[in-house]
């Protein structure tokens, strides 16, 4: 099934060989189009980032000014939006028009339309944000009824979600169009974990967007009196959990494709890379119940399912930590390594898009092991709900993909604008603030949760209860480790405003991707066909969701009206 | 497809662990009866105060030995706010809210479900200790969602 390294198929890619005249990306129209939408990224990371220093401090009681439970639920509001659907979307989104357009080696299938669903999507953002920030949509990014936000909180979100559908499409164009032209060959490597990402996006985003439409959009604007909240949940889950793999599955498509070639050495193994990505489209939706385990209305045999799914999907990460790690060590031993484990220190420590990634990989694996016990459907009742939760994704979400896309940035800024990277002190020491902060902050959270501090409080010290003492004598720790997010975030922001700023511009290395060790898959075969598995995810999805919805439906239920108590 | 042979050792073991993992879940599942909360019931929230389910609040000392509790989880307290149970003993609390989603999370215990307005929500626990526990909500509610909390004072041989 293994053809010998086709050297066209991956490997350096020079623009300028391909359908462009000019010698380098600098300049060319698809890349404002990428950098329009790391720029709505980024500095949705540093408001974010900069609210969260004060909610970290604000846990641990910390006398700020303006410190009140209204400003802090509203800020932990624009923290989530910002982050978890703002940044993440935005970047994965310009990531896309790279990954499209350097692998693929011909021009974007319609850029003009990128940019309607760039501003789309940014119409929709400004919409929530300026909602959130008045005050009339305290509702978390989770949103659930019957909380009620105003009326825009709900249709920006929901067009910020219509406005990466239509990337979705120019990618799936893009694709299909490389496709006509290039029958014999597979989908480049970093074109393959694109479209996976866009597969999970659609399929996950149709829960979110039936929840918008058929329930919270009407409701909010009077045309319907009640909604149900364990509907409305269950299809808000559909979604939320995949989200994750939204973010996740590009971070490890450059963990796949640029770190082995940044570390100076190659991919251990190209089919299994692709087999990664295509067992996240399969299972990372059919999923979402175990996000809901203690809530009512909904049989356990059904939880129990989503249960066993979830497990399914570890197995995807434990394949990407032997081929990552192997990846590493043909890096580190190509740099002179001859030991057993001195390879690792043969490694780039020093350059940040490394020291970024392999961090990320590092946290990650810690993470996903907390995952395996919220996923512990009998445990998981311990820590459901509590700091524990909030511990976790700061892992996963917060570093496995935040990390990971500020490395990115350091590899993406010089390659698309032809200016060297500014501040390089900054930039070399920013993982590792980031690295020691956040095993401060999370570590601290895990801890708390255990012993039972919920999450998501303003003030979690319960009237002195001796149970709250307990807790709160961690928080100042967490509070600490907050700040050092703080300053690893600042750094990385001043790195990106002083690269683009300068006038300087140089030569702009080439974007290039690390060869696999043993070749590729061919054309056409099983792992390269993007239809067959995304009809068999749907399926998937039928199968875990079409009878738990159907009992809800068929159930004499009562709605909740809305609320606002913010 | 070709896999390293390293690579396909560790996939097995990586598949090994999965499975063993997922077994000891669907073993504690069936063997211990060890369910996530999970009840199935609904009750409309705009007359869940009167709803003869939800008028009288707190302990109540079943015929069989067992006891429950009924709760009723509201903007921004429980009611009842302290709870008064005995050792040792199956304790089923039932709670529904008449407003927002609200938690009720037993501190130092395993005792935790979501409350969902329209549904009642039902677990069964035993408490071993005896001591005073506290109740927090654990799901946003509103401003006054960090100053939501009650006590459970589990008692000695009652």
């Amino acid at each position: 099934m293994i053809d010998r390294y086709d050297a066209s198929a991956t490997g350096v890619i020079d623009i300028g060989a391909a359908t462009d005249k000019s010698p380098s990306a600098v300049g060319a129209s698809w890349t404002k189009l990428a950098l329009a939408n790391f720029g709505v990224a980024i500095t949705a990371f540093g408001i974010a980032a900069t609210i969260a220093v004060m909610q970290a401090m604000s846990r641990a009681n910390a006398d700020l000014p303006f410190r009140s439970p209204r400003i802090f639920y509203l800020s932990v509001t624009a923290h989530g939006f910002l982050m978890a659907l703002v940044f993440t979307t935005f970047f994965v989104m310009g990531l896309g028009y790279v990954f499209a357009r350097v692998s693929l080696r011909r021009p974007i299938e319609g850029e003009r339309l990128g940019w309607m669903g760039f501003w789309v999507a940014l119409a929709g953002t400004l919409m929530a944000v300026a909602v959130i920030l008045a005050g009339k949509a305290s509702v978390l990014y989770t949103f659930y009824p019957p909380l009620e936000a105003h009326p825009l909180f709900y249709i920006g979100t929901t067009l910020l979600v219509v406005g990466s559908w239509i990337w979705c499409f120019v990618m799936v164009q893009s694709y299909r169009a490389w496709r006509r032209e290039t029958p014999s060959k597979p989908v480049p490597l970093p074109m393959h974990g694109i479209m996976a990402s866009v597969i999970v996006w659609v399929l996950a985003t149709l829960g979110v967007a039936a929840e918008m439409i058929f329930l919270l959009i009407p409701w909010s604007l009077g045309f319907r009196e009640t909604v149900d909240p364990v509907l409305a949940r269950t299809l808000f889950w559909w979604f939320g959990h995949p989200l994750v793999y939204f973010w996740l599955v590009p971070a490890y498509t450059l963990w796949y494709t640029v770190l082995p070639k940044e570390a100076g050495g190659k991919l251990f193994s190209d089919p299994l890379a692709r087999l990664v990505f295509i067992l996240f489209v399969l299972f990372s939706t059919p999923v979402g119940l175990h996000h809901q385990f203690t809530d009512p209305g909904i049989t356990a045999g059904w939880k129990l399912i989503h249960t066993m799914n979830t497990y399914v999907i570890l197995f995807p990460s434990f394949i990407t930590a032997f081929t990552l790690i192997a990846s590493l060590e043909i890096a580190g031993r190509a740099r002179g390594a001859t030991g057993l484990f001195n390879w690792v220190a043969r490694l780039p420590w020093r350059e940040p898009f490394f020291a970024s990634i392999a961090l990320a990989m590092l946290i990650f694996s810690l993470g996903g092991i907390g995952g395996a016990i919220n996923a512990a459907y009998g445990m998981n009742a311990v820590i459901h709900n509590t700091a524990w939760v909030q511990g976790h994704f700061h892992l996963t979400a917060g570093t496995a993909t935040g990390l990971t896309f500020m490395g990115a940035t350091y590899w993406l800024l010089p390659r698309l604008t032809g200016k060297p990277l500014r501040l390089p002190a900054f930039a070399a020491v920013q993982p590792y603030l980031w690295f020691v902060g956040m095993l401060m902050f999370s570590i601290v959270n895990h801890a708390t949760g255990l012993m039972g501090m919920p999450r998501r409080v303003f003030d979690a010290s319960y009237g002195g209860h001796p149970a709250a003492e307990s807790w709160l004598a961690w928080t100042g720790l967490s509070a600490i480790g907050g700040v050092i997010l703080f300053a690893s975030a600042m750094c990385f922001v001043a790195v990106v405003v002083a690269t683009i700023t300068n006038r300087r511009g140089g030569d702009a290395p080439a974007f290039a991707f690390a060869e696999p060790v043993g070749g590729t898959i061919r054309a056409g075969t099983i792992l390269d066909r993007f239809g067959f598995w995304t009809i068999a995810a749907v399926v998937m999805i039928v199968l875990a969701y079409a009878y738990p919805i159907f009992d809800l439906l068929r159930m004499e239920r009562f709605g909740a009206p809305g609320l606002s108590p913010f | 497809m070709h896999v390293d042979p390293y690579e396909k050792f560790w996939m097995f073991a990586a598949a090994g662990l999965i499975v063993l993992f997922a077994s000891s879940v669907v073993y504690g599942a069936f063997s211990y009866a060890g369910h996530p909360p999970s009840h199935v019931e609904t009750i409309d929230p705009s007359t869940a105060r009167t709803d003869p389910r939800f008028a009288e609040l707190g302990v109540v000392e079943k015929p069989d030995g067992s006891v429950e509790v009924v709760v009723l989880a509201q903007m921004f307290s429980f009611m009842p706010g302290e709870i008064r149970v005995p050792a040792g003993r199956p304790v089923t609390f039932r709670v529904t809210s008449p407003d927002v989603i609200h938690g009720f999370q037993i501190v130092a215990s395993n005792g935790n479900a979501t409350i969902v307005p329209g549904y009642v929500s039902q677990f069964t626990t035993t408490f071993a200790k005896p001591g005073e526990y506290l109740i927090v909500c654990n799901e946003y509610c509103g401003l006054g969602h960090h100053l939501m909390s009650g006590r459970l004072i589990v008692e000695e041989g009652a």
